[in-house]
């Protein structure tokens, strides 16, 4: 009960931060620019063409009018026209969303998986070689430079030990001869649909070394995170009592201890969840990983409004959702959340 | 032979400014089936006492004793093997020995979980069933519910249940009342009692409270600075004490002050623990104090199975 009425309020919040950015978005993409319909028209316009774009682009009606036709065509997932390319926005991302929602899903579980048990472990052993060993690695993680870690791991997995393929999302052999169906344009999901294990396995190879590059900073502080964190849960009375009552050491550890030491790391894990939505260009660029990152990097340089603006929205809701889902987790974790 | 059976218990814990003498010389005969009292001020050592015997005493701690056995296993070696098997804890304050984020079920289930071998439901029957031996009145209610959610005494009595569910035959309550209002820390003891009697358990209880012993203890031990100064039935220990420090204590307590007279409280404080005593260590606050207390350690003066350390001979006292 408690839980349902803590989960709802949590997606009201969420409503009402997404109204907010769709706010502010209109007002970057429309308001902003000097004149949209000079940069809509292309270079070197002549009038009656800017005057045809000012129509087209409703220019001319009232703000509030422009606000309501814009959160409405946000709503229904019409993202209109990019500037530069004439595509239909909506397509583009329907071919780049996935390809980033893949590789982020998979670097936040790598860095869930990686650091959490490591962080774990370094506070078990503190001070003894584990702890040492785990620390240095993850303040290496977190100050390596990710197009430099990318580049190592090309070199020694690709290029040396060749277990892993260099880049891109599929090997030529199925991209090009025998192509997936494409239906929801999430290579994993779209191989299982087809009923096609070799594609999926050659997708995940794929995915392991950028999702490895993504996840090395948020393991890294993760691992910090939780290891600090169980440092003090274990001085806590109820772990000497659960020593007294004969549970086993790593009952103790994961199944005690743990749930009362995971919130900073699950914080942590959703705000680099976000970051590799848009901010991963440059792994993006070294994998050749058509994703978000590249398309919007691309309509900034362009000053492509429309696109800039359809991927703010997205990765916003990406994020406000994200977010929803951690602090749901976070209270089904920790039964007290839902109370405060 | 006594259960558990230490015979001058000294425990010695390093500290950045030097070593600390937690206990000196603890003797304790614990007899199967009894509910043993361990009484003394802050310090005193009676919970590393405690500590030591379920082999939690903190890191880098010495540990010697003339005797320091469980049931003929020696606690020098064995104490980490008997922890949790056969010798249990109750803890001062159940809020903080309950995990605050796991519901009871799972707490009662990990404990039944790592002692034996059985289908999940027979464990949820068996959960209940614990925690309806410690009279709780709605063991289902109980399990679904998280620590936060019950009172104080409830939560006394699941970490009663979760002790028992270990099957420990020897408990180690520390101060199990402290944290809790008086009526409902006297039906703890009164609870304690009952599975004492029940099941044979043997009790070790520590506590800083005369009422305590007097409600619940079948024997008890008096500690001061580190050393047992006084032992035996607890009906000889209240009414004809030995040792002057006992005679304080109980004079300490407010029922024994006429109504309306000012409390009696002992003066002065006990040593350091990093002190070196020669003699009796309560000589300092002793009111009989002779010469030869502070100079030369005090000889074992008896009465029946009544036994204290006191320069003052019987009929002094």
């Amino acid at each position: 009960m408690e839980l349902l009425r803590y989960i709802l309020r949590r997606t009201v919040l969420s409503a009402f931060v997404v109204v907010g950015v769709t706010f502010l978005v209109f007002i970057v993409a429309q308001v902003v620019p000097s004149d949209p319909a000079a940069l809509y028209a292309g270079p070197r316009p002549t009038a009656e063409q800017i005057e045809k774009a000012r129509q087209e682009l409703n220019l001319d009606a009232p703000l509030p009018a422009r606000f309501a036709t814009f959160a409405a065509a946000m709503a229904s997932g019409d993202f209109g026209v990019s500037y530069k390319s004439r595509r239909l926005i909506a397509e583009d991302l329907k071919a780049y969303l996935p390809a980033t929602l893949e590789l982020a899903v998979f670097s936040t579980g790598l860095a869930l998986l990686i650091g959490i048990p490591l962080g774990v472990l370094a506070a078990a052993r503190q001070g003894r070689w584990p702890d040492r060993l785990g620390s240095f690695g993850s303040i290496a993680a977190v100050a390596m430079p990710t197009f430099f870690l990318a580049m190592i791991l090309q070199l020694v997995f690709a290029q040396w030990l060749g277990i892993l393929p260099l880049s891109g999302r599929l090997s030529r052999e199925i991209a090009i001869g025998a192509p997936l169906p494409v239906v929801t344009n999430f290579t994993l999901v779209d191989a299982l649909l087809a009923g096609r294990l070799d594609a999926f396995g050659n997708a995940v190879t794929h995915l392991v070394l950028p999702a490895l590059t993504l996840a090395s900073y948020p393991a890294g502080v993760a691992m910090r995170l939780t290891r600090s964190a169980m440092i003090e849960i274990l001085e806590r009375r109820h772990v000497v009592a659960a020593r007294t009552l004969g549970l086993s050491e790593p009952r103790i550890l994961f199944g005690h201890a743990l749930p009362n030491a995971m919130g900073p790391a699950l914080t942590v894990i959703g705000l680099s969840f976000a970051y590799a939505l848009t901010g991963a260009v440059l792994v993006e660029i070294i994998f050749a990983w058509p994703g978000l990152g590249r398309y919007v990097s691309e309509a900034i340089l362009a000053k492509d409004f429309p696109v800039i603006a359809a991927v703010t929205m997205v990765v916003t809701i990406c994020y406000v959702v994200m977010n929803l889902l951690i602090d749901i987790a976070q209270a089904l974790v920790d039964p007290r959340v839902a109370l405060s | 032979m006594p259960l558990l059976d230490i015979s001058d218990l000294c425990v010695r814990i390093p500290t950045p400014e030097g070593e600390v003498h937690a206990v000196r010389a603890v003797s304790l005969r614990i007899e199967r089936g009894e509910i043993h009292g361990v009484i003394g001020e802050s310090g005193c050592g009676k919970t590393m006492t405690g500590m030591a015997t379920l082999g939690l005493a903190p890191k880098g701690a010495r540990i010697e004793a003339a005797r320091f056995h469980f049931d003929g296993a020696d606690l020098r070696e064995q104490a980490k093997a008997l922890r949790g098997k056969r010798i249990g804890m109750i803890a001062q304050d159940p809020a903080a020995a309950l995990n605050p984020v796991l519901s009871i079920a799972r707490q009662m289930d990990d404990v039944i979980r790592a002692h034996r071998t059985l289908p999940r439901e027979a464990r949820r029957r068996e959960a209940a069933d614990l925690l309806a031996a410690t009279g709780l009145p709605d063991p289902g209610r109980v399990l679904k519910s998280y620590p936060h959610q019950l009172s104080g005494g409830m939560q006394q009595r699941v970490v009663i249940a979760q002790a028992l569910a270990t099957g420990a035959d020897f408990l180690i309550a520390d101060e199990p009342t402290t944290a809790l209002d008086v009526s409902v820390g006297a039906q703890v003891l009164a609870l304690l009692r009952k599975l004492v009697a029940e099941r044979g358990l043997t009790v070790l209880m520590i506590t800083h409270d005369m009422d305590v012993i007097a409600e619940a203890c079948d024997r008890a031990t008096v500690l001061y600075a580190g050393r047992s100064v006084e032992t035996g039935p607890v009906e000889a220990v209240l009414q004809k004490p030995g040792h002057p420090y006992t005679r304080a204590l109980l004079a300490a307590l407010p029922d024994a002050a006429p109504h309306g007279a000012r409390l009696a409280a002992i003066e002065g404080s006990i040593p350091p623990p990093r002190t070196r005593i020669a003699g009796c260590a309560f000589a300092p606050r002793c009111p009989k104090a002779m010469p030869v207390c502070a100079a030369e350690p005090p000889p074992e003066r008896a009465r029946d199975r009544h036994t204290w350390l006191c320069h003052l001979p019987e009929d002094a006292a």
